[in-house]
C-alpha cells in the first residue's frame, strides 16, 4: 500500500450534556492511500462520533489529527473549511443535495468553491464523474426529481469533484434498498481499484464492510480489532 | 470569481422562496415610497409655510435704531476708566432714522460675493383717510424690481402688477385686508397723511396678499420715489437696506461683519424669525422619524423571512459547510441576499415615492392666504431619495446581519447528526 494520508493519535472526546460521557478513548489508526476502511459497530459506539473528527467537522476532541501529514489542531475555522473543501469527500445517509440546483451544478459546487479551474473546466469535470457512476443523462434535472440510489450517486459524484485525498461515508448504504447499495458499493470498489481512491465508510452492515479491505471494529468508544 | 459563487447561491436560495422573497420586497418598497413621499410632501409645506415669512425676509436687515449710546462721554474720560459709573435718566440721542451715506453702502454691497441681492427700502408710518375716519398703516417704499427678485412680490399680488408701482407716478398697492377695510377698489385715490402731518393723494394700482392677516390689514407698497415724495425726503433717503445672501448660514456672521463696517445696526434672518426655525425643525423631525419607523418595520420583516429561510434551509447550510464552504461563506450568502432584497425593494420605492410625490403634486390645494399655490406643495430635493437609498441599504444589511451570522454558526454535525 501507499504513504499513510491519514493519521489519527490517541483522539478522545466527551459529551459534557447531559452527564459528562467520555464516547471515545484514545482512537489512534492510520490510512493508507488506497485502502478501502470500514467502521462498523453497534449505535451509540462512537463511529459517526469519530467520523465527524476525521473529517474536521467537529473540532472539540483531544489527541491529535494528521491528514497528509498536516496537523488539524490550531487550524481556523476557515483553513479547515478549505481542508474540507480540497481534501475530502463526504457522503452522507442522507443525500444532501439541493435542490435549488441542477445536479450538475450541485456537483460543481464544492468544485466552484475551490475556484482552482474555470468553471468550464469545472463543469466538465463534473460531467466526467458523473459519466464515472452513470447518471450523467440526469445531469440537467433536479435532485427531487431523482430516485434515492440516484441521489446518492450525485453525491459520490459531487464527494468527487475535487480530486480529495479520502472519501469518507457515514453509512452511505443505510438509506437504500439491497440493489442500489451493491450498486455503491461496486462504485467505491472501483474508485479504489481503477483510480486507487482512499475510502472510510462507517456501516453497520457487515456485509458491506466484509467486502473491504480493513474494518475497524469499535464498542464503547474504543477499537476492538482492526 | 469566488463572489460569483456565493451571489448565485444566494439568488438561488431568492428564487426557490420568491413568493416570501418579494413580500419582504414589497415591505421595503412600501417603507420607501411612503418615507419619500412623506418627507417630500412635508419638506414641500415646511418650505411653503417658512416661504410665507422668511421668503419675504430679508437675509440681513440694516436699519438705524433710535437707542441712546452705549459709550457716554464719561466712559471715553481717561480719568474715570477705572471707575463705576452711574448715569441715570440716559435719553436716546436726536437721532434720524435715515441711513446715511446708503447709495455707497449698496454698491459695496452689491460687489460683495456672497451677495444674492440689495434692496433699499423705506419704512413710513401713515394714516389712510377715509372720511372721517383715519386708519394707521405702514407704507412700505421698495424698489420693485430688486423686491420681485428677491423676495418674490409678484407672487404676493392677487390684483394688479407690480410693475405699475413703478410705472404710475403717486401709485400705491394696497393689503387685501386693509383695502376692504377702507373700501377702495382699483383706480381709486387713497389720501395718505404722514406723522409729520403732510397730506399726499395716491392711486391704488393693486392689492396684495401675504396669507397673514395682521399684515394685509396694516401694510401698503408705494416705490421708493414715491414714498420719498409723501416723506417730504430727498431722493438719497433710505431707512433699511435689506440683503440676501447666497448661502443664508452666513447671515449671523456677515450681520456682525456688516454692523461693525458700516457703523449700522443689522439684524439677520436666524435671529429675527427663530420661532420658524423650530417649527421646521420638529416638523422635518417628525417626519424623519415616522419613515424611519417605517424603514425599521419592513427591516423586521426582512428579518423574519431570512429566519425562517434559515430553518427551512439548515440542511442546505450544514452541506454547504461540509463540502467545504467555511462560516464567512455562508454568511456573505445571507447577507447578499438580504441586501438584494434591499436594493431591489428599496429602487422601486425611490420609483413609486417619486410617482406618489407626483401625484401629490397635481391634488389642487386652494386657500385664500396663498394666492401662488394651487396644488399642493412639494420639494423633490435629491436628499431624500439619497438618504432613503442608504437607509434601506442600511436596514436590510443589518435585518440580514443577525440571521446570517446564526446561518454562518450553524454546526453542521448537530444538523447531520440530527437526522
Amino acid at each position: 500500500m501507499g504513504s499513510v494520508i491519514l493519521q489519527a493519535k490517541a483522539i478522545s472526546k466527551y459529551f459534557l450534556d447531559p452527564i459528562h460521557v467520555q464516547v471515545l478513548k484514545e482512537i489512534t489508526f492510520t490510512i493508507n492511500k488506497g485502502e478501502f476502511v470500514s467502521i462498523i459497530g453497534k449505535s451509540g459506539c462512537g463511529k459517526s462520533t469519530l467520523l465527524y473528527i476525521l473529517s474536521t467537522m467537529d473540532t472539540e476532541y483531544e489527541g491529535e489529527l494528521w491528514i497528509e501529514g498536516v496537523s488539524m489542531r490550531n487550524k481556523k475555522e476557515k483553513d479547515l473549511a478549505r481542508v474540507r473543501n480540497e481534501k475530502i469527500g463526504f457522503i452522507f445517509q442522507f443525500h444532501y443535495l439541493l435542490n435549488e440546483f441542477s445536479v450538475l451544478k450541485n456537483v460543481m459546487l464544492p468544485g466552484l468553491k475551490l475556484g482552482l479551474r474555470s468553471e468550464q473546466e469545472v463543469e466538465y469535470r463534473a460531467y466526467e464523474k458523473l459519466k464515472i457512476l452513470g447518471i450523467e443523462k440526469e445531469s440537467l434535472r433536479k435532485p427531487n426529481q431523482l430516485s434515492g440510489g440516484q441521489k446518492q450517486r450525485v453525491a459520490i459524484a459531487r464527494a468527487l469533484i475535487n480530486d480529495p485525498v479520502i472519501i469518507m461515508g457515514d453509512e452511505p448504504t443505510g438509506n437504500l434498498d439491497k440493489k442500489n447499495s451493491e450498486l455503491v458499493f461496486d462504485i467505491f470498489k472501483e474508485l479504489t481499484t481503477a483510480f486507487n481512491q482512499s475510502l472510510l465508510i462507517v456501516t453497520h452492515d457487515g456485509e458491506f464492510a466484509k467486502k473491504t479491505h480493513r474494518i475497524i471494529e469499535m464498542e464503547d468508544g474504543k477499537i476492538i480489532s482492526m | 470569481m469566488k463572489y460569483r459563487l456565493i451571489a448565485s447561491i444566494a439568488f438561488s436560495l431568492l428564487l426557490a422562496r420568491w413568493r416570501q422573497t418579494m413580500v419582504a420586497a414589497i415591505g421595503v418598497t412600501f417603507s420607501i415610497t411612503m418615507f419619500i413621499a412623506l418627507l417630500s410632501f412635508m419638506s414641500g409645506l415646511n418650505d411653503m409655510l417658512d416661504g410665507l415669512i422668511l421668503n419675504r425676509t430679508p437675509h440681513i436687515r440694516m436699519y438705524h435704531e433710535i437707542k441712546p449710546s452705549l459709550p457716554q462721554p464719561i466712559d471715553k474720560s481717561s480719568d474715570y476708566t477705572h471707575f463705576h459709573n452711574f448715569v441715570s435718566s440716559i435719553k436716546p440721542k436726536n437721532d434720524r432714522l435715515e441711513i446715511t451715506n446708503s447709495a455707497a453702502i449698496v454698491s459695496a454691497l452689491k460687489k460683495d460675493e456672497r451677495v444674492l441681492g440689495v434692496a433699499p427700502k423705506i419704512t413710513a408710518q401713515v394714516f389712510y383717510n377715509v372720511g372721517v375716519v383715519d386708519v394707521t398703516g405702514v407704507i412700505n417704499g421698495i424698489d420693485v424690481e430688486a423686491e420681485n427678485k428677491l423676495f418674490l412680490f409678484n407672487d404676493y399680488l392677487v390684483a394688479g402688477n407690480s410693475m405699475d408701482l413703478k410705472n404710475t407716478p403717486n401709485s400705491i398697492i394696497l393689503g387685501k385686508g386693509l383695502a376692504d377695510k377702507i373700501l377702495v377698489q382699483i383706480g381709486d385715490v387713497v389720501q395718505v397723511t404722514t406723522s409729520k402731518g403732510e397730506r399726499m393723494p395716491l392711486k391704488v394700482v393693486g392689492y396684495f396678499q401675504s396669507g397673514l392677516r395682521e399684515f394685509d390689514n396694516l401694510q401698503s407698497y408705494c416705490s421708493i420715489s414715491t414714498t420719498q415724495k409723501v416723506l417730504g425726503e430727498s431722493a438719497n433717503y433710505c431707512t433699511d437696506i435689506q440683503v440676501k445672501l447666497k448661502d443664508v448660514t452666513l447671515a449671523p456672521r456677515m450681520a456682525k461683519a456688516f454692523e461693525g463696517l458700516f457703523g449700522l445696526d443689522a439684524i439677520d434672518i436666524q435671529t429675527a424669525n427663530a420661532q420658524f426655525e423650530t417649527g421646521s425643525f420638529v416638523r422635518t423631525l417628525i417626519s424623519y422619524s415616522v419613515g424611519i419607523t417605517l424603514l425599521i418595520v419592513a427591516g423586521f420583516g426582512i428579518y423574519n423571512i431570512l429566519n425562517m429561510m434559515i430553518y427551512e434551509k439548515m440542511d442546505s447550510i450544514a452541506i454547504l459547510k461540509a463540502t467545504g464552504f467555511s462560516g464567512l461563506d455562508v454568511n456573505l450568502v445571507f447577507i447578499t441576499i438580504a441586501l438584494s432584497i434591499g436594493i431591489i425593494g428599496g429602487m422601486l420605492g425611490l420609483l413609486a415615492g417619486l410617482g406618489l410625490s407626483a401625484i401629490i403634486d397635481r391634488i389642487p390645494f386652494i386657500t385664500a392666504s396663498l394666492p401662488s399655490i394651487k396644488t399642493y406643495p412639494i420639494d423633490y430635493a435629491p436628499r431624500f431619495y439619497i438618504i432613503g437609498a442608504l437607509f434601506s441599504i442600511i436596514t436590510t444589511y443589518f435585518a440580514g446581519y443577525f440571521p446570517a451570522k446564526k446561518a454562518s454558526n450553524i454546526d453542521p454535525v448537530v444538523i447531520i447528526r440530527g437526522k
